[in-house]
């Protein structure tokens, strides 16, 4: 009895640790997305984008005032959809 | 009816209709005081969040920096949302899972130490009563403007209407009072900019008109613009001066500081599951985005209009003379500004005509003097933050709409002074009163020291508004920077981490201190005119501006806590189990109470 106990235990605690790690690489994925947007995209990788024009300006200008906001709303709805199926996944879900 | 009979109309109904909400919801228990009973919808929840959030530096404020900027604004579009990502990431979820009511409180029991929540109590106190002063300075111009009052009857208005709602209304009241604010500010915010990009390019959406062709002359608006903002020897409006350090690393401050800022995180206390701090995120965003995505396409729109008007037969024309601005109605405007002080002008050399320009640009002032339009741009003043409230004006569009954007100024900066207030008196009344000084405080005496906690701030920001220590914007930016370089560092590295006690109070201590110190030593200590060593033209580090400080500031603050951390005891195992369970989804019950 006791042992079952410890064992399930232990495969909780092993499934706890593998959703931790598919947490944090999805996490990672995400800002690397983020700051490539933002910070790349619109303002350091701006000259290289310089030459495809959106509207009277470029995509550079493009990404500074709107892309990446839309972008940020991508990621955040992507993040909680990937996270809430993980969840079920994991079985750790809330009742 | 008269302008004035309008805007009071679209004010006063807007204020029955907030007051009305809080005194509908008012607060029973302590539960539902601070987060109201946890039973808000993630729609709703993102909507609150989002009025709370959306300040006076966001509707009055952000779009006259872009119109007068261009592109190398564009920080404030990106850092202003970006921290979302963040929040929605590393924090929101775990924080709803952890189930306790406030930031701090979750900084003194994941770092199990008193003095880590103690020492986050004061870091929240000194960011939020530094975003407050800028909101309430917003709040006395604002009413001020339309009520026609004087700026500090206008802010004292200001103040009763705050302490009304939030100190009777509680966290339940705000909730659905901000709710309602939503409406108001986003209506007032979108609809003249539909007016206008109807006006300027027959698109009825205003972000996809930013990006359409100007109507009259068939070339694309931000081409245009570029064209007849250069002509005048300004910069071009789309292109790239400002220095890319400083710019990365002022985008990068704002965004970790709109992460850090109690008042925000505390909404992620309201839903009901962790699930749902998921999805509440994303719709703050959303809401926060229909604003952000119009407000440079009200920044460019409003430019081209201002300079067509100071030069109504093109540049190459005659410039706009006195006679036209005082007598033609479309330039009441001006008139009505100059009142204020923010708006100017003066022919300078007496030719009868008011000369716009670039008058430091040396080949500008010898085309304008070859011209004959003298040596000297004569519109001598104008203040960025009037651009949005006057906008409808200068548009010339009906009354009703002044009258409405009127009421969206207010219900930008009251909603998130209201929400700040809120953060500070939960901070006193829950962390420091039952936390540490009377932990055998009842409920009725919690409830009654968060109200008079409350009613404290507003008396201390309300007098330090009279007295603001620099303009609002500046203010909130450096708000940002605390928040960033204090509060963020320790959530994160108390969920993502096993940084210890030693370290998370090293960290916070070392982040605020520095950032602080920062700070002053470019605005002057305690904000006191003079005082300052340096200025943020010639900053004391390269090109770092004490605005862009924070994110320099957040650096630290995990460096010194490594460090702290990795050269005293490892966390206990009750703490590691915390650290473990945080984590996880499973088993977030109800929020406990201490």
């Amino acid at each position: 009895m006791a042992d079952q106990t410890s064992q399930s235990a232990r495969s909780a605690e092993k499934s706890d640790a593998g959703y931790w790690a598919a947490n944090v690489r999805i996490i990672l994925v995400s800002l690397v997305i983020w700051a490539v947007v933002s910070f790349g995209f619109g303002i350091l990788l701006r000259p290289a984008l310089s030459g495809i024009s959106v509207g009277g300006t470029d995509l550079g200008f493009w990404f500074a005032q709107q892309g990446s906001i839309l972008v940020f709303l991508g990621l955040i709805f992507f993040y909680a959809w990937r996270m809430n199926k993980l969840d079920r996944e994991f079985g750790v879900e809330e009742e | 009816m008269d302008q004035f009979t309008i805007n009071l109309l679209f004010v006063g109904a807007s204020f029955a209709l907030y007051i009305g909400i809080a005194i509908w919801a008012r607060a029973g228990s302590t539960s539902e005081f601070y987060a109201a009973g946890r039973g808000v919808h993630p729609v709703t929840n993102g909507m609150a969040t989002a009025a709370d959030w959306m300040s006076a530096a966001s509707f009055i404020s952000m779009a006259g920096l872009i119109a007068f900027t261009g592109y190398d604004n564009s920080s404030f579009l990106m850092g202003w949302t970006g921290g979302y990502v963040l929040l929605a990431l590393l924090l929101a979820p775990y924080l709803r899972k952890f189930g306790k009511f406030t930031v701090s409180e979750f900084i003194g029991d994941r770092f199990y130490s008193p003095t880590a929540r103690v020492v986050a109590v004061i870091c929240l106190i000194v960011a939020s009563t530094t975003y407050v002063i800028g909101q309430m300075t917003g709040v006395g111009v604002a009413f001020g403007r339309f009520l026609e009052v004087s700026n500090t009857t206008g802010l004292l208005i200001g103040a009763c209407v705050v302490f009304a709602y939030a100190v009777f209304g509680g966290m339940k009241g705000v909730t659905y009072t901000q709710v309602a604010q939503y409406v108001v500010l986003i209506m007032a915010y979108t609809i003249p900019a539909i007016f206008i990009s109807l006006q300027l390019t027959g698109n009825p959406i205003p972000a996809l008109g930013l990006f359409g062709d100007h109507a009259s002359s068939g070339t694309p608006l931000l081409q245009t613009l570029d064209q007849i903002v250069s002509e005048l020897g300004f910069n071009e409006y789309t292109a790239h001066h400002a220095d890319t350090f400083n710019m990365v690393l002022f985008t990068l401050s704002l965004m970790i500081g709109t992460a850090g800022l109690p008042h925000v995180i505390m909404r992620f206390f309201t839903v009901p599951k962790v699930a749902d701090a998921r999805w509440s995120a994303g719709w703050a965003l959303v809401f926060i985005a229909l604003l952000y995505l119009t407000a440079p396409a009200v920044g460019a729109m409003a430019r081209l209009n201002i300079t067509e008007m100071m030069w109504p037969n093109g540049t190459s024309g005659e410039p706009v003379s006195v006679e036209m601005i005082e007598s033609d109605a479309r330039y009441d405007w001006m008139a009505t500004w100059q009142q204020t002080g923010l708006l100017g002008w003066e022919d300078k050399n007496g030719d009868g005509k008011i000369a716009y320009f670039n008058d430091k640009d040396a080949d500008t002032v010898a085309k304008a003097e070859a011209a004959g339009w003298g040596s000297e741009n004569e519109l001598t003043k104008f203040n960025r933050d009037i651009l949005v409230l006057a906008n409808p004006e200068i548009a010339n569009l009906p009354g009703w709409v002044i009258g409405l954007v009127a009421a969206g100024g207010l219900a930008a900066a009251l909603s998130t002074a209201a929400g700040l207030l809120l953060a500070i008196s939960s901070a006193v009344s829950h962390d420091l009163m039952k936390g540490q000084l009377t932990p055998n405080i009842s409920e009725k005496g919690e409830l009654l020291s968060a109200r008079i906690a409350m009613a404290v701030a507003i008396a201390v920001a309300t007098y330090l508004g009279l007295n603001p220590p620099g303009f609002a914007a500046q203010t909130v930016a450096l708000a940002f920077g605390l928040a960033a370089a204090s509060i963020f560092p320790a959530l994160m590295m108390g969920i993502f981490t096993k940084v210890n006690n030693k370290g998370a109070v090293a960290g916070m201590l070392a982040g605020l201190i520095v950032t602080l110190i920062y700070i002053f030593l470019h605005k002057g200590w305690f904000f006191i005119p003079g005082t300052n060593s340096f200025t943020d033209a010639d900053p004391l580090l390269g090109t770092i501006k004490s605005t862009s400080f924070g994110a320099i500031g957040a650096m630290i603050n995990f460096a010194v806590a490594f460090t702290v951390s990795k050269m005293t005891a490892p966390i206990p195992a009750e703490i590691e189990e915390l650290v473990e369970s945080v984590r996880v989804p499973r088993g977030a019950g109800a929020a406990v109470d201490h």
